[in-house]
């Protein structure tokens, strides 16, 4: 299968997502942000970096290029697209996902290996792992909090399209510690911590990020 | 104003002109009336002056960096030597790596943020421009006392500038260094590593080759970024009382640079450049002068066409400007239309300004007008000289004579309470509030990073062939005897990249110090040139590059010198990489090297207030045995961990080992103040199994390294002598200090 | 109730990354109207009552100190009914 894997001027963990992808046993496919095609791929991630330099706000910019377009029809129809960071700002801000992510509480770049529980397993990216399981990938941004109003925040708790929050101590303010959520249908997924930086140990603090990539294999299988 | 042209120069000799308000030197400015035959334009008069500053020139320095080239060990490695933007060494495999070092002191006093950001932007443009992806950085600061208000201002806003700045480009920030002392107070120094990977055959070089190919500027336009920010900021003193020169700030684009960087290797990848040269301090001066000399020394650039953000700008403005994120390209003309395409893919401003031409003339026009008509060496390269007077300082003497008084642990409660002491120093404790505001996982080939004793970055996923990098030095040991103090930092430095197992290979450097005018600032420079050139060469290892930074003093205080040493090393795996600590129970820790009373220039003397002495005296044949240990140790797979000791001895090594998996180490040690206390240069820490011990001992005395059992690891505290630290005291007081200081 | 307002704009001759990044993107967007795009920040200060000339220079101070970086940035105060 196919996995597109976005590149907008600005972007930096395209090539980290794209071997993520294919250690994981799909073909990462490169998209270009003005390009008019999605190349027939079955899935789309939009990776991590600095869209636009995230001026104005994180992902406010990419949302309007052309692929994105494409990329919101096809989410519409149920195509698999996970956001990762950046990616994850860019759906907030497409619409595709609830909520906004907003400047960490405590104001600075934060990086470090970060202990998730993955709390629904019933979505395209996060089937390979267990209800409740733990997991330590890398968090890696400056804005990352994430925040909704009260109504929503309700309705994705009473819906379960939490699919994963922070153990331990919040790491940046984000509401009832939310890491990632999911749409209604479970296609398209939003997650601030970086999978793709932890599918081998020599590079990354774990090889337990890999589960999201190889999550859409049984998505397709299905 | 109006515009001055060579014709108006020719006519009016008697002009006054305001050679001295741009740092220039009566002589200086005579000089460049002959080399013209007439007084220079404006515009050639902006050119000299700020191509003849320190900062450009190298004036004051020259004399003795040619050292680096006189002693230069023969090096197979070495592939592009010092004189291009960066040094290129072959590491194997085709590849070939580039790395240098450069400072941005000055400007992140005056604006710590953009300084430290625009830092990390020149560096990595700089690496770019030999042709290669810059692959990671590192930064080694310097700040006046932790706990002094001003260090406060400057030192968040630098960390963020350079995380800022560093993270946007997707760039892993591997490691650095952050150290407090008072002479830095107002003189913080950022230092801005970065290395950059790329194929043989894809080398570029900085030279307009080819009459009729085009001179080509790319990126971000023109403002009035920094102007006269080189010639007048790195000249002179600010701060030291009276009026200070407010200099325009120049403000980073990370954002414009990443697109520079992806659009820059495409073209590349394309060959569509003859030359390249990227456009840092000095601007289009320093480009078009470097570029042209580089070449046959021809080349004609319409001033007029430079793309402007702000169209006030005079030529001598434009000429000056050190606006970020620009390139500047030299481009067959048949191959001018494909480059148009890939700028334009990257919406990259791009403008054919001029083209290179037969003779040995830079010649600028503005609007058809010849506001510059010069040969173009005599800008760039053929610059004033000064042999400046210098003479041991009277201090040296002094304190060469005087002996460290500092207490020394004895008994089971000293032992502890000196162990935590130094696990919370400001210079010892854990970086972590300062490197987890930067990416070290992008592009995801980081081995290591801080708290490693080196960084290490893959560079092929399919062989595994790697490369590390260490950045030290000690200002404490350089201040007692800089001859001394270089070498032992060039020879830290490499150990540091050995006790991963990676061999070194190359040298890059980072020379700070106080004013060039001062004889005592100018014969610690001389020694500590004398120093690593004799180092380098005694350890085989070429320079590549380097830079210097002069007047880092307030009034008349100096800096201590500060010769950042960086170092390379290669390794064929990084899979099979020595780590820094131990993960588990029951190993036997041992020491390499030997251990005397060095309390001169130590953490604990600075502690107590205390810079007397005589530093140790570097043993480099010994250094070179003790790597060659290392590196066997590796291949044959004896260590299970491996660290270098250095500030803060013993101590601060086994602190460190011990917290970083937290699995705890029993210790016994003979005058254990000592012990722990000195930092005798050449030794590391390793951690075997028990069934390795031959292995170690045969291999340490086929090098003739002494080597001494320490202990074993294992337990939840850190026990030394009966001295029971337990892990969770021990990393409380090594994690808060930063916190407690920056918020 | 008044309000004190401060608003902090980068000074004319100082790169604005974040002001250029928008004034690309409106074009594309098919908004043609603008030449150039400057971003700033702006502070709403409440205090009780009407602003006194001593609070209105005590404002001014910490503009200058904190709310503003007067190495790049230049700042104005008013009153904002």
């Amino acid at each position: 299968m196919r996995v597109g894997v976005i590149t907008f001027p600005g972007t930096l963990d395209d090539r980290d997502a794209a071997r993520a992808v294919n250690v994981g046993g799909a073909e990462a496919v490169s998209l270009w942000h003005a390009d008019a095609d999605l190349k027939s791929v079955d899935a789309v991630i939009l990776p991590g970096g600095f869209s636009y330099g995230d001026y104005l706000r994180c992902g406010a910019i990419s949302r309007f290029a052309p692929v994105m377009n494409l990329v919101i029809e096809a989410a519409e129809k149920g195509m698999p697209v996970l956001g990762i960071c950046n990616g994850f700002q860019v759906l907030c801000e497409s619409h595709l996902l609830p909520g906004a992510l907003t400047r960490n509480s405590d104001l600075h770049f934060l990086c470090r290996d970060q202990e998730i529980e993955i709390t629904n397993t019933k979505t395209a990216w996060t089937s390979s792992y267990s209800v409740g399981q733990k997991i330590v990938i890398p968090l890696k941004n400056g804005e990352g909090s994430f925040q909704c109003d009260d109504k929503t925040l309700a309705q994705l708790e009473g819906e379960g399209r939490v699919i994963a929050r922070y153990v331990g101590q919040n790491p940046n303010g984000s509401r009832n510690l939310i890491a990632g959520i999911s749409n209604a249908r479970g296609n398209v997924v939003g997650l601030m911590p970086h999978p793709e930086h932890a599918i081998d140990p020599l590079t990354g603090p774990t090889a337990q990020g890999l589960g999201f990539f190889t999550s859409i294999l049984n998505a397709m299988v299905k | 104003m109006a515009l001055d042209t060579v014709a108006i120069a020719q006519t009016t000799p008697e002009a006054i002109q305001p050679y001295a308000q741009l740092g220039l030197k009566p002589d200086e400015y005579a000089r460049i009336r002959q080399i013209l035959g007439r007084r220079p334009t404006s515009s050639e008069l902006a050119m000299y002056s700020v191509m003849w500053s320190e900062h450009c020139s190298y004036k004051s320095s020259k004399v003795h960096l040619k050292q680096f080239g006189d002693k230069a060990p023969k090096s197979d490695a070495l592939l592009v030597g010092i004189g291009e933007n960066a040094g290129v060494v072959d590491v194997g495999q085709g590849y070939a790596v580039t790395f240098k070092i450069e400072s941005h002191n000055h400007p992140s006093f005056v604006e710590p943020y953009q300084g430290a950001a625009t830092g990390v932007g020149g560096i990595v443009r700089d690496i770019l421009t030999m042709g290669a992806r810059p692959v990671a950085v590192m930064d080694p600061l310097r700040f006046g006392p932790a706990d002094a208000p001003d260090t406060r201002r400057v030192l968040p806003g630098i960390v963020a500038g350079v995380g800022g700045y560093g993270n946007c480009l997707g760039l892993p920030n591997i490691g650095g260094e952050v150290i407090f002392d008072e002479t830095y107070a107002g003189n913080p120094l950022v230092n801005a590593l970065c290395v950059g990977v790329m194929k043989h055959s894809d080398i570029k070089l900085a030279k307009a080759a080819g009459a009729g190919n085009l001179v080509v500027l790319y990126g971000a336009k023109t403002g009035g970024d920094g102007i006269g920010g080189v010639s007048v900021l790195a000249s002179e003193t600010f701060g030291a009382g009276g009026s200070t020169k407010r200099p325009s700030v120049q403000v980073g684009d990370p954002f414009v640079e990443k697109i520079l960087i992806e659009c820059s290797l495409e073209i590349f990848a394309e060959d569509l450049v003859v030359g390249i040269q990227d456009l840092g301090g000095a601007g289009l001066s320093c480009a078009t002068s470097e570029l042209a000399s580089g070449g046959s020394g021809g080349m004609k650039v319409a001033l007029d066409k430079v793309p402007l953000r702000d169209p006030s700008l005079s030529p001598e403005e434009i000429l000056m400007s050190e606006s970020q994120e620009r390139m500047c390209a030299i481009v067959e003309p048949e191959k001018l239309a494909r480059f148009l395409e890939i700028c334009a893919k990257w919406d990259v401003t791009v403008t054919a300004i001029g083209e290179v031409t037969d003779g040995d003339r830079l010649v600028i026009t503005w609007n058809d007008e010849i506001i510059v008509n010069v040969p173009p060496r005599t800008v760039a390269h053929e610059g004033p000289v000064y042999n400046r007077p210098m003479a041991q300082p009277a201090y040296i003497d002094d304190v060469n004579s005087q002996t460290v008084k500092v207490p020394i642990p004895n008994s089971a409660a000293e032992i502890k309470a000196t162990v935590l002491q130094l696990a919370a120093a400001p210079n010892l404790a854990d970086k972590s509030w300062v490197t987890s505001q930067y990416d070290k996982y992008v592009q995801g080939n980081t081995i290591q990073s801080q708290p490693d004793d080196s960084g290490m970055v893959r560079i092929d996923e399919r062989t595994h062939l790697g490369v590390a990098i260490s950045t030290d030095a000690n200002a404490n040991w350089s201040y007692l005897n800089p001859y001394q103090g270089a070498k032992l930092a060039l020879a830290e430095a490499a150990r540091n990249i050995a006790t991963a197992g990676a061999r070194p290979l190359a040298v890059t450097n980072c020379l700070n110090f106080g004013s060039p005018e001062d004889p005592g600032v100018m014969w610690q420079f001389a020694e500590s040139v004398r120093g690593l050139a004799d180092g380098c060469l005694e350890m085989g290892l070429p320079v590549t590059g380097g830079n210097v930074s002069f007047y880092n003093q307030t009034g008349a205080v100096a800096i201590l010198p500060t010769p950042v040493i960086g170092v390379l090393g290669v390794i064929d795996d990084v899979r099979t990489r020595t780590p820094m600590s131990f993960e588990s129970a029951g190993l036997d820790l041992y020491l390499l090297g030997d251990t005397y009373a060095d309390l001169a220039g130590s953490e604990w003397a600075f502690m107590h207030g205390q810079r007397v002495g005589q530093s140790p005296t570097a043993d480099l044949a010994r250094e070179m045995r003790l790597i060659e240990v290392l590196l066997a140790g590796r291949e044959e797979k004896i260590f299970s961990a491996a660290h270098d000791l250095s500030q803060g001895g013993l101590s601060a090594g086994l602190t460190e080992m011990v917290l970083r998996h937290s699995v705890g180490a029993t210790i016994t040690l003979a005058d254990v103040g000592i012990s722990l206390l000195s930092e005798s240069p050449g030794r590391v820490i390793v951690a075997i199994e028990t069934s390795k011990t031959d292995a170690l001992s045969s291999l340490a005395a086929k090098y003739q390294i002494t080597l001494s059992k320490l202990g074993t690891t294992g337990g939840d505290s850190l026990i030394i002598n009966g001295a029971v630290i337990s892990l969770n005291e021990l990393c409380t007081a090594h994690t808060a200090t930063f916190p407690k200081l920056f918020g | 109730m008044a309000k004190i307002v401060v608003d902090v704009m980068l000074k004319p001759e100082i790169l604005d990354p974040q002001g250029n990044a928008v004034a690309s993107a409106l074009p594309r967007l098919g908004f043609t109207f603008a030449t150039s795009v400057r971003q700033g920040k702006r502070f709403e200060i409440e205090v009780v009552g009407d602003p006194t000339p001593a609070q209105l220079a005590e404002v001014e101070k910490a503009a200058e100190v904190l709310l503003s970086n007067p190495v790049i940035e230049n700042y104005v105060v008013r009153v904002e009914k």
